[in-house]
């Protein structure tokens, strides 16, 4: 999802990003509620909780990174400036990076503000 | 020229009240911008970082968009348009965004009841269950649970610890002067912590739409200092001051007994708020009417005509006599 096709140029990593922002919202959403649902007194449900979002939002900002630097280099480090709107292989290219660019950074943005309760949150009340 | 005349003046007339009715409108014994207690202080101070970066981002776009619109007359260079969308579109927003929600998360275990050590270490536990249109209260003593209703007495200074639910519909607990707002809900148990810090009568009222009644079901909270407030407890915890007499006669023979707890007396309902110290409390009827003879008098001939939808029957059928023994054998029940 994250490789543009060496030749012919496809939609596809531009959803790279906000599909790894989506899981991770999901995942996020769903593992919060269930270690507070089923949570103890000793809180050990939720203290992982707490450090698996930490990990997935690590995992998922690494994933964003990547896609981001990939596109960043398809767009070519940003040495031709948008808005690539000529009707050729080139542009269509250096769009669809730029555009991957863009969304890399909201979607890691995103990322980090769906994690970052995971940091401040000590107790779910039951 | 005459109607322009009087319209400048009612203008002016509206500039010189409309400060006076905001200022008196954010005072009082219900309101958050008034606050008469820690989590409540919080709430205030949200609610003017708030309103102030506000109003300094408004000011801001709108005079960036008269100086585009009015003043500079040509068009600015594409590095400019770029910088300025890069910077004030996507960074400047990221950042205060950003610092909204750390700040926002922060002051979440203040706001909500997670805060353990208040939990821990309460000066007062109670319970509270918001009942289509009143509140039920209980007063969970290390001497055993005090039962009351529509009124709750907290000390000063420190924090109380509520367990909220209901058996109905939800309804939701917001004494705005003390702390946030928090639900009711039937089949859950929610909790409340919040500390008064200044000794006074405040009112709080019921934030969710539960029926017909909904705008009038409110309660009262009196926060006293620690001593006082001991002595108030124990005094809530005695039975009844009447326990014998024309009223509590009419009371039982009228089947007001088979809904009302009156403790000390045979009266052991449990449907309705429970009246033991009912002449104690400043108001009637979940801070509805003032609690004089005259108001209990009318509350019992036509309760639903004080409450649409109240749980009570009304007793208009009592002759008068009766009506006015019972309501001041009520207002005996200090
Ligand atoms: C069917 C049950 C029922 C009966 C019978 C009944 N009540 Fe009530 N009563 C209620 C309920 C429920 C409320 C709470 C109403 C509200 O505020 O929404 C109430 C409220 C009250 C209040 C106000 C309490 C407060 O905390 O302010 C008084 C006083 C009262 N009743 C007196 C009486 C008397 C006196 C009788 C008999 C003549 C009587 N009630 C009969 C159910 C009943
Ligand atoms: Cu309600």
């Amino acid at each position: 999802m994250f490789l543009h096709g060496a030749r012919n140029e496809t939609l596809w990593p531009l959803m790279g990003p906000p599909t790894v922002w989506a899981l991770h919202f999901a995942a996020v959403y769903g593992w919060a509620a269930v270690a507070c649902a089923k949570a103890t007194p000793d809180d050990s449900m939720f203290l992982a909780a707490r450090w698996g979002i930490g990990a997935l939002t690590v995992v998922a900002l690494a994933m964003i990174a990547y896609a981001g630097y990939r596109a960043w280099q398809i767009w070519g480090f940003g040495r031709f400036d948008p808005p690539h709107a000529a009707g050729t292989e080139t542009d269509r290219r250096r769009f669809l990076g730029f555009a991957t660019l863009l969304l890399a950074g909201l979607s890691a943005v995103s990322v980090i503000f769906v994690g970052l309760p995971a940091l401040f949150i000590a107790e779910c009340t039951w | 020229m005459g109607s322009s005349i009087g319209k400048r003046r009612l203008a002016r007339r509206a500039a010189a009240v409309f400060p006076a009715v905001l200022a008196t409108g954010c005072t009082g014994p219900q309101s958050a911008l008034d606050p008469a207690g820690r989590e409540a202080e919080t709430v205030a101070h949200l609610f003017w970082v708030m309103t102030i970066g506000g109003a300094v981002i408004w000011v801001a776009v709108l005079a960036l968009a008269v100086y585009a619109g009015g003043l500079k007359r040509q068009p600015v260079s594409e590095a400019f348009a770029f910088r300025l969308i890069v910077w004030c579109g996507a960074a400047i927003p990221t950042v205060i965004l950003a610092a909204l929600l750390v700040y926002g998360l922060y002051l979440m275990p203040e706001l909500r009841p997670w805060t353990r050590e208040a939990a821990a270490e309460p000066g007062l536990k109670g319970h509270v269950t918001g009942e289509q249109f009143w509140w039920r209260v209980r007063y969970d003593l290390p001497e055993g649970a005090v039962e009351s209703a529509n009124e709750i007495l907290v000390p000063v200074g420190r924090p109380v610890h509520l367990t909220l639910t209901s058996p109905d519909v939800i309804h939701s607990f917001w004494v705005p002067a003390l702390a946030g707002k928090m639900d009711l809900i039937p089949g859950r148990t929610n909790r409340i912590t919040f500390t008064a810090t200044k000794p006074g009568v405040y009112r709080g009222v019921c934030a969710e739409f539960c029926g017909e009644s909904h705008a009038l079901m409110a309660l009262t909270v009196r926060a006293v200092e620690p001593e006082e407030h001991a002595r108030l407890i124990a005094a809530e915890a005695r039975p009844a001051a009447v326990t014998a007499g024309a009223g509590l006669d009419l009371f039982i023979a009228k089947g007001c007994a088979a809904c009302h707890t009156i403790r000390g007396t045979p009266a052991a309902g449990t449907v309705g708020p429970d009246l033991t110290h009912v002449g104690s409390r400043p108001t009637l009827a979940a801070a509805t009417l003032p609690n004089d003879q005259a108001a209990r008098e009318r509350f019992l001939r036509h309760p639903d005509a004080v409450k649409p939808g109240i749980r009570m029957p009304a007793y208009d059928m009592l002759p008068p006599a009766e009506i006015e023994t019972l309501a001041r054998f009520l207002g005996d029940l200090t």
